[in-house]
């Protein structure tokens, strides 16, 4: 039956993800964004939480309890603290859920007991290509068998924390086919480039990665044979996405709000006006929407079904609604909303490239 | 637990409603827009055996408790325990949203308590209950209504004028004033004997404190339907101003218990708002309805034309019209969902306030899009009469207006949000 209410252990899964968020994240992101680098104990703390081994089953060393609702909760409260320190705690997802979702028996079991180790294994994934016409269903980036091989050509960009990786899992288009190849960063053609100069979440290190002629065994390609279902992993990817961009909303959100009720300007608070209140009024409203598409499209995800249609539609209208979100969060700010003391401009940098950030996130 | 599953009983019963809607209400559509203030007949007839099984099924638990406890009857305000989530309320909504599919305005006419029943329920003891809905169970086909709105008091409608005083030589009370803008008050007061929930004011000094809910059943002498509006749309749907001169109705119908001093508490008014509690969100499921009809019919024509989405294509591949379509598709399933979870708080028993004015101003908000975005992309043929879109745009609108404007829910989450009374947020 129809129900909108988290179970207990779902709220004490937030609690954790939220007493992190306030105590350790809120407290040093900002100096993080202005220095460009996280602190690695503050990493190491998030991912002590343990969000990616209770999702993996018991047989690879998980706690074997899967759901991609739960996920979804667990990311819009981990993005209400820091985008960027999201998606550098949840690297590691990148590679454990398509493995999990696509991969042969063998590659799960070689690769899975890894991500619930004490430190998480050094491994990234890349998707988005340097260009202005993006399209994660075609890819520039092509992959060739060559007998039992397979030669990788092409440039890969927001590579989340290449520099320092072991492995990358390389999405490339094979015969016109979205499919994933596991890549040893010292194997020959791999080049990891620059670091990515990006308008939001600089403390998140991303580098430009370039394949020249790399050769992988075929065996490294995901899902043997038959490859991966390519859609299921964006899906997964676009719920993860649509729930961090709900996070990061409701923060900028509530920052406005709380901002609003102390502003006094002619001998009022702001928040007493129509047009400030109104404005507010509209944001709780979006944001709770975009909150009940994405549980929706993880739901669903969750019994099984096909929502190619679903989270496309629900990522379309989550970008919007987290632009339009952080954008009045400035307004309501005025000038103070222009100024980087204060976290709103942050978060309208950030939320821009929610529309560009495919495949930077997974649950 | 987080769950979108809609209970097989209920997708079994929408099936029929379906059914409804597709041969009793959409061959009527265009001729009943045409033709203002005719009947539905079509559609009354063959709803009309079905309402009455549901408010008997709804008054089950309410006759079952009067009978075991028959000391409770008349002061227990006490509700009727409840075992599990309220199905009905979610098969109600679900019922809406299909048959507003059908024909918005035909589906305000259905011969059912409707918003006076929402009232009743919200206001009325168990005993009140039971008494005044029973008629919907047996006999002709009967109508209810509400009546808050008067010229001078709309989103204000604290500022109501009409009054009830109480004659104690026969212990009744006398209505005087004018309500415009009454859904089914001609059917509820002339055309059937049905009932019309009444707010006026005990004591015009009081501000809300005096003001209480009268029920006025069907062909009380003092009533009259001082005129029929003519609408932009839902022009099947019945809406007269009425007329209340020296009315009277028995002590026994002013709905909540009744104190000797009624004055004393706020408790009329606030039964007035919780009706709003249950009748936006029921607002709300016959916005979606006709936002589905559009998003539908605007899809088929386009599948006509070629024009089928792709959901893998990116943003650049993406021509503006199927950029325009994906953002129906998602605002019409966004303000469904915000729906669905005021519904689905309700049946569990919690507090929906806040979700519920949350999903009336955005349903009224997304079908008046999405219905203006379906006649824009349908071309020259959208905007012609032949087809029902261009109906459908002028039925949305009122969306936007009834159950508290737009504007006046947005000032309600305002409100809850910010923590404000209504004094510091106007
Ligand atoms: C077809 C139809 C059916 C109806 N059915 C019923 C019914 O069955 N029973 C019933 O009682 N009533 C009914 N109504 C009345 C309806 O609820 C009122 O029309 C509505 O509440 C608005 O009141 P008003 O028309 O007086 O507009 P006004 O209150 O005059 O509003 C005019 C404009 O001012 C805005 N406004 C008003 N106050 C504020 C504020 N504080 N802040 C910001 N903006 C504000 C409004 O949003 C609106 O845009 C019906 C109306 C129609 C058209």
């Amino acid at each position: 039956m129809l129900d909108f209410r988290p179970d207990e252990e779902q709220k004490m899964l937030t609690e954790t993800i939220s007493r992190y968020t306030r105590e350790r994240v809120r407290k040093v992101y900002r100096d993080a964004e202005e220095d460009g680098e996280i602190p690695a104990a503050l990493v190491r703390a998030g991912w002590e939480i343990g969000l990616l081994p209770t999702a993996l089953p018991e047989e690879y060393g998980g706690f074997g309890d899967y759901s991609a609702v739960t996920g979804a909760l667990a990311l819009e409260e981990f993005a209400w603290g820091d985008l960027a320190v999201t998606l550098y705690v949840m690297t590691p997802n990148l590679v454990a859920i398509p493995v999990l979702l696509c991969g042969t028996e063998e590659q799960k079991a070689s690769y899975l007991p890894r991500f619930c180790d004490e430190a998480p294994p050094r491994v990234t994934a890349a998707l988005t290509e340097p260009a202005v016409q993006f399209s994660p269903y075609k890819l520039k980036t092509t992959a060739v068998r060559d007998g039992d091989e397979y030669v990788l050509n092409g440039s890969k960009t927001f590579v989340p924390l290449a520099d320092n990786a072991e492995m990358i899992l390389v999405y490339a288009n094979e015969d016109g086919i979205t499919q994933a190849f596991i890549v040893p960063t010292d194997a020959e053609g791999v080049v990891v480039g620059d670091r990515n100069k990006l308008m939001g979440i600089r403390s998140l290190p991303a580098n430009l990665v370039t394949l020249n002629n790399v050769h992988v065994p075929a065996s490294s390609k995901v899902g043997g044979e038959t490859g991966i279902d390519f859609s299921l992993i964006l899906n997964h990817s676009r719920v993860a996405l649509g729930a961090a961009a709900v996070g990061m909303a409701r923060a900028g959100f509530e920052y406005a709000r709380d901002y609003a009720k102390e502003r006094v300007q002619f001998g009022e608070p702001i928040a007493h006006r129509q047009s400030i209140a109104f404005m507010l009024a509209d944001m709780a409203t979006e944001v709770d929407e975009a909150r009940l598409l994405v549980w929706e499209t993880a739901w669903m995800l969750d019994q099984g079904q096909d929502v190619t249609r679903e989270a496309t539609i629900m990522k379309q209208q989550v970008d919007r609604m987290v632009m339009q979100v952080a954008d009045r969060a400035v307004q309501i700010l005025g000038g103070y909303g222009y100024i980087r003391e204060y976290p709103v401009e942050l978060w309208l940098r950030n939320a821009r490239g929610f529309a560009t950030f495919d495949g930077l996130a997974m649950i | 637990m987080i769950s979108f599953e809609i209970p097989p009983f209920i997708q079994n019963q929408l099936q029929m409603i379906r059914m409804v809607a597709e041969q009793a209400m959409r061959p009527y559509s265009r001729e009943l827009d045409e033709n203002e203030h005719e009947r539905p007949q079509a559609f009354v007839q063959m709803t009309w055996p079905f309402t009455q099984q549901m408010v008997k099924s709804s008054l089950k638990p309410l006759m079952a408790q009067a009978n075991g406890n028959g000391s409770n009857g008349s002061n227990g305000s006490a509700k009727p325990k409840r075992e599990g989530p309220d199905f009905n309320m979610l098969s109600f909504i679900m019922m809406i949203e299909q048959l507003s599919w059908g024909d918005a305005g035909q589906y305000l006419c259905l011969p059912h308590p409707m918003l006076g029943g929402a009232a009743v329920d919200s206001a009325g003891t168990p005993e009140q209950r039971v008494r005044f809905l029973k008629k919907f169970t047996e006999g002709d086909p009967k109508w209810g209504a509400m009546a808050i709105t008067e010229p001078g008091a709309g989103s204000d409608n604290s500022a109501m004028r009409t009054t009830a005083v109480l004659d104690s030589d026969t212990n009744e009370w006398v209505l005087n004033g004018e309500k415009v803008f009454i859904t089914n008050g001609a059917l509820a007061l002339k055309e059937s004997d049905g009932l019309c929930v009444v707010w006026a004011t005990v004591d015009p000094s009081a501000g809300r404190a005096g003001i209480k809910s009268f029920v006025v059943e069907g062909n009380t002498p003092g009533v009259t339907i001082a005129k029929q509006e003519h609408k932009l749309g839902i022009r099947a749907s019945d809406t007269v101003a009425l007329h209340f001169d020296n009315a009277r109705i028995p002590y026994e119908n002013m709905l909540g218990e009744h104190s000797p001093q009624p004055t004393e508490s706020r408790k009329g008014f606030q039964g007035a708002m919780k009706t709003f509690d249950a009748s936006r969100p029921a607002v709300a499921a016959s916005a979606i309805g006709i936002a589905r009809a559009a998003l539908e019919f605007t899809k088929d024509k386009l599948a006509e034309e070629d024009i089928v989405i792709d959901y893998t294509k990116s943003l650049h591949e993406l021509t503006a019209v199927e950029r325009d379509v994906i953002e129906m598709e998602a605002r019409y399933k966004g303000a469904w969902l915000l729906t669905l979870r005021a519904t689905a708080h309700m049946a569990h028993g919690e507090s929906n306030r806040l979700e519920a004015s949350m999903c009336k101003y955005r349903a009224g908000d997304a079908v008046t899009w999405i219905t203006q975005k379906s006649v824009e992309l349908l071309g020259p043929k959208g905007y012609t009469r032949e087809w029902l879109v261009e109906k459908w745009m002028r039925d949305a609108k009122i969306n936007d207006i009834y159950e508290g404007t737009k504007q006046i829910n947005q000032l309600i989450v305002a409100r809850s949000i910010l923590g404000y009374s209504r004094r510091e947020l106007k």
